[in-house]
């Protein structure tokens, strides 16, 4: 079966998984996650939508990150690893300030995947940018490639990693949407903590689904994109930059 | 003749003595059975592994059968927790077929809290 037809394939599957009886009724319901046994799609695209007018001076998804993904510090800045931090913008001229945090924009074209010499930076079909660790020579040519400075290197070695997120010396690291909660049906880590500790400025949703809130609000609210010049089609948004 | 013929005796057990001292401990300790026939693990856990490992990293498919983190929680000592270190479960055999293993460069050797939380 060639790809196209398979892709076609797929549609109508899905088509008819959501088979509507009346709106808002439907025969089957859209399930939340996928089970165990089924891909990556690309009829989903994960993204962020984070609105910084709500950002204040909390790092609650920096720590949430960092303690979901056991990436701790060596107690030298210049070479910890960062999967997400926040950012600090001041006005010049009139000294109107806002923070927010960023982390891997997850582009649709990310230069990160172009420059990667074995291919181990790689786009999942559902939109989500990972590094395989397990064929990252640990080059840095994505770190250098990424507009964001969205990924660090690991230079020391690692103890005492989280079972669903392995670390290792030698290899690029970046935020990775929380894949394996992603996977369970949950929402990644800085998202829960930003609803619970901060100031509810983040969400997260599949960008391709029309019924999803994040795409409402796309949809009918202003957002940009970080460095949107570039076109590579972040699947992190914001709004009030 | 004789002599000869129980000193040759002595010798092979000797031997055998040794060989079982040196013989990696394979403990099992949880769970009635594996993923596969021991014979089957035994040859193929490792085409497993990486089949299993470019699955679960490339297309998100996180089968438990064949998965890294399901190994480790069965596999790590009740002692430890760990299937690495002295007797380990990977560590015994691989030690003694002089087979370096990266996978615990960057998994954890440690057997999840939760899935020990949980156990009876």
């Amino acid at each position: 079966m060639n790809p196209e037809r398979r892709h076609l394939l797929g549609w109508g599957a899905a088509a008819a998984m959501g088979a509507a009886l009346a709106p808002g009724l439907r025969l089957i319901e859209l399930a939340q996650a996928r089970s165990p046994e089924e891909a990556a799609s690309a009829l989903q695209r994960w993204g962020l939508l984070i609105d910084i007018t709500k950002c204040g001076e909390c790092d609650a998804c920096v720590t949430a990150c960092h303690e979901e993904n056991g990436v701790v510090s060596n107690g030298r800045p210049a070479t910890d690893a960062q999967w997400i931090r926040k950012v600090s913008l001041r006005d010049k001229r009139t000294g109107y300030a806002q923070t927010l945090p960023l982390m891997c924009q997850h582009c649709e074209h990310p230069p990160c995947v172009d420059v990667c010499p074995t291919g181990a930076s790689f786009k999942r079909d559902d939109g989500i940018v990972l590094v395989d660790k397990h064929t990252c020579i640990g080059c840095r040519y994505c770190v250098m490639a990424c507009p964001y400075g969205a990924r660090s290197f690991i230079h020391e070695a690692v103890s005492g990693q989280k079972a669903d997120v392995p670390r290792g010396k030698g290899t690029v690291e970046s935020c990775t949407l929380c894949v394996h909660r992603v996977d369970r049906g949950e929402t990644p880590a800085c998202v829960e903590a930003c609803n619970k500790d901060g100031g509810k400025a983040m969400a997260f949703g599949d960008l391709n689904d029309r019924d999803s809130a994040i795409h409402k609000r796309l949809r009918t609210e202003p957002s940009s994109q970080i460095r949107a010049d570039l076109a590579l089609n972040t699947g992190v948004r914001y709004q009030g930059l | 003749m004789r002599t000869v013929r129980i000193a040759a005796l002595l010798l092979a057990a000797a031997a055998s003595a040794a060989a079982l001292a040196d013989a990696p401990v394979i403990r099992i300790e949880r769970g009635e059975a594996c993923v596969a026939p021991t014979q089957e693990m035994r040859r193929d856990h490792m085409d497993m592994l990486l089949h299993q490992r470019d699955r679960t990293m490339r297309e998100g498919l996180r089968e438990p059968r064949f998965s890294l983190k399901g190994c480790v929680d069965c596999h790590a000592s009740q002692k430890t927790g760990s299937v690495l270190g002295k007797d380990g479960f990977c560590s015994s055999c691989h030690e003694y077929a002089a087979v370096s293993i990266d996978c615990f460069e960057c998994h954890t050797p440690q057997r999840a809290a939760r899935a020990a939380a949980a156990r009876p």
